[in-house]
């Protein structure tokens, strides 16, 4: 049995640094993912169930080009297990964060702040990867999804995965100071998040989506997560079914690279500490 | 013991100071032209009604809540602008947390001992909360009085110099409580300055050095439990027994009442006798009570 130091820490020591902290957020956040069987279930899951489901209810090409739709559907669902895993995860997670008193009780230690939304990150990335890893290994096996055939491909996946994960975290990180408490967040989190992967070419080819409801999804970032990961999955000659008939890689990187940076500028402008009154 | 002090803080200068603080909500004031001196290693309590402003002011001193008006120094620093090395020297028990919910005990303390310079040791700790048993349990599966004893932990975690506990001891059975307050006083002998708030006026009288009454956001009195307001000089109630049965008497002067009935007896023994003065209890329904709001409005 260890003796209690009943006496008061010697002043002037130095505050652990940051990188030792933000690991350790980091590898507790996930953890506490992982423990938590509504985020395991709503979260992670959901996305390997709709995969599974709708690849066996969907068959057939696309058009007359002999490419299987559940090719086109696993990019599509790629992307939004990547946004479920950012920016679902995420904001609801700050937002129940709030709720439980686990800010004010960061608020009060010397804690950086930096730690936490690291560790946020840490676990965010870590969730997605798992995600995209769990996606593709059973889109493989049960559906029959070719992996990207070249290493050009497999970059294009890579950085469509950072940086489409950072935009939508820091959209979740933004709006998790919208709900009052951790039970309505879902309303802020989920809603938005099905009606994106109705509209932004997951579950039915963008192109063939009405004029309107494409241009509404132009203005978010899923549509262009989901048309990144397209770049990676399907054939070259597929790009004449995009819009632009051509993947606009240069556009994704520049779309996305401004949701990150809107993003981050609503973090810095509203995050609350507290929870309201 | 004497531990370095950062620059600029005197060893004998209060570890809380406060003077004219006021916090409004709205139109309602909270707390209005509150003074208070807390010296190092001394156990105070903050002692009200529900709504009397307690969670207001302490975590004006947490540095968790911002205030409308009036000089603060908590550790030498004025709380509103403290950083992250002066949130090293505190510690914070709030009033209720659910947070960690599905973690265990042990990988929450460890965790959070990370973020302190130089932190208590998480299994020293776990077995003076009388944890020990419950370790490896996660948090959601805790009773109330030991996921309490755990925000205790939390608290203690970084050997803080000034400890905030925010009615530390609700939701604990007898025997806890009993072991929490022997602990708070020997923090307290080695040197840290403890503020609580209670409900529980015998833990106030019994442990806290210093009390202050706050009632609608006034102090309306300060000082050592066993003479607050007046009560060891307030009229006393003399009770004894003789043959012509039970007696009770009201004097200022009980002393010499006393020896003047033990005069009057054969053995110098005076059957069934007390001496009461006004419980703390009584002070403090009387400080805190209506009539007293009354006249303050």
């Amino acid at each position: 049995m260890t003796q209690l130091a009943t006496a008061p820490a010697p002043a002037g020591r130095r505050i652990p640094a940051l990188l030792p902290t933000a690991l350790s957020r980091g590898t507790l956040e996930v953890r506490l993912f992982f423990a938590d069987r509504e985020s395991v279930i709503f979260t992670f899951a959901l996305p390997v169930i709709l995969l599974s489901v709708f690849g066996q209810v969907f068959h057939g090409g696309i058009g007359s080009t002999g490419v299987p739709f559940r090719q086109y559907f696993a990019a599509g669902i790629i992307a939004t297990g990547i946004m479920s895993a950012t920016f679902v995860n995420l904001g609801a997670g700050i937002a129940a964060d709030r709720d439980s008193g686990t800010l004010k009780r960061l608020a009060g230690s010397p804690l950086r702040p930096a730690a936490y939304f690291a560790g946020k990150a840490i676990s965010a990335l870590v969730v997605a990867a798992a995600e995209t890893a769990v996606l593709l290994a059973v889109g493989v096996a049960v559906l029959g999804v070719r992996l990207p055939g070249s290493p050009g491909r497999w970059l294009t996946l890579g950085w469509v995965f950072v940086l489409g994960g950072a935009a939508c975290a820091m959209l979740g990180i933004a709006l998790s100071s919208l709900p009052r408490s951790a039970r309505s967040s879902t309303a802020v989190f989920s809603l938005p998040y099905l009606v994106l992967s109705f509209i932004s070419g997951v579950y039915f080819v963008f192109s063939s989506l009405p004029a309107g409801l494409q241009q509404v999804a132009a203005l978010f970032p899923l549509k262009w997560l989901c048309q990144g990961l397209r770049a990676a999955f399907l054939p070259g000659f597929m790009r004449s079914a995009e819009p632009a008939h051509s993947w606009e890689l240069a556009r994704v990187a520049l779309v996305l690279g401004a949701w990150f940076i809107a993003g981050l500028m609503l973090c810095l402008t509203t995050f609350r500490w507290r929870e309201r009154g | 013991m004497t531990a370095l002090r950062p620059a600029g803080e005197a060893a004998t200068s209060p570890v809380i100071r406060v003077r004219g603080l006021s916090k409004r909500y709205h139109q309602v004031a909270a707390l209005n032209r509150v003074d208070l001196d807390i010296g190092r290693g001394e156990i105070f309590a903050l002692l009200g009604p529900n709504g009397a402003g307690k969670t207001t002011a302490v975590e004006i001193l947490e540095g968790q809540r911002h205030r409308d008006a009036g000089e603060v120094s908590v550790l030498g620093a004025d709380p509103a602008r403290a950083g992250r090395a002066w949130r090293a020297r505190i510690g914070i028990v709030p009033q209720r947390a659910h947070d960690f919910a599905e973690l265990t005990v042990h990988t929450v303390l460890r965790h959070v001992a990370g973020y302190y310079p130089v932190p208590q040791d998480p299994d020293g700790l776990i077995d003076a909360m009388g944890l020990a048993g419950r370790a490896h349990a996660r948090l959601r599966q805790l009773s109330g009085g030991e996921r309490r004893r755990v925000d205790i932990a939390l608290g203690l975690l970084g050997r803080p110099e000034l400890l905030f506990l925010d009615e530390p001891t609700t939701g604990l059975d007898p025997a806890a409580r009993r072991q929490l307050q022997a602990l708070i006083r020997q923090l307290a002998a080695d040197g840290t300055t403890i503020l609580l708030t209670t409900h529980y006026l015998g833990e106030a009288e019994s442990l806290a050095d210093r009390v202050a009454v706050l009632a609608s956001g006034r102090i309306v009195a300060t000082g050592p439990p066993a003479g607050l307001g007046g009560r060891d000089r307030a009229t006393a109630t003399v009770r004894w027994r003789d043959g012509a049965g039970q007696h009770v008497r009201l004097s200022t002067t009980p002393t010499q009442l006393v020896a003047q009935l033990a005069a009057d007896t054969a053995d110098g023994e005076v059957p069934g006798l007390t001496v009461t003065r006004p419980s703390l209890e009584d002070i403090y329904l009387d400080l805190t009570g209506p009539s007293r709001l009354g006249e303050q409005s």
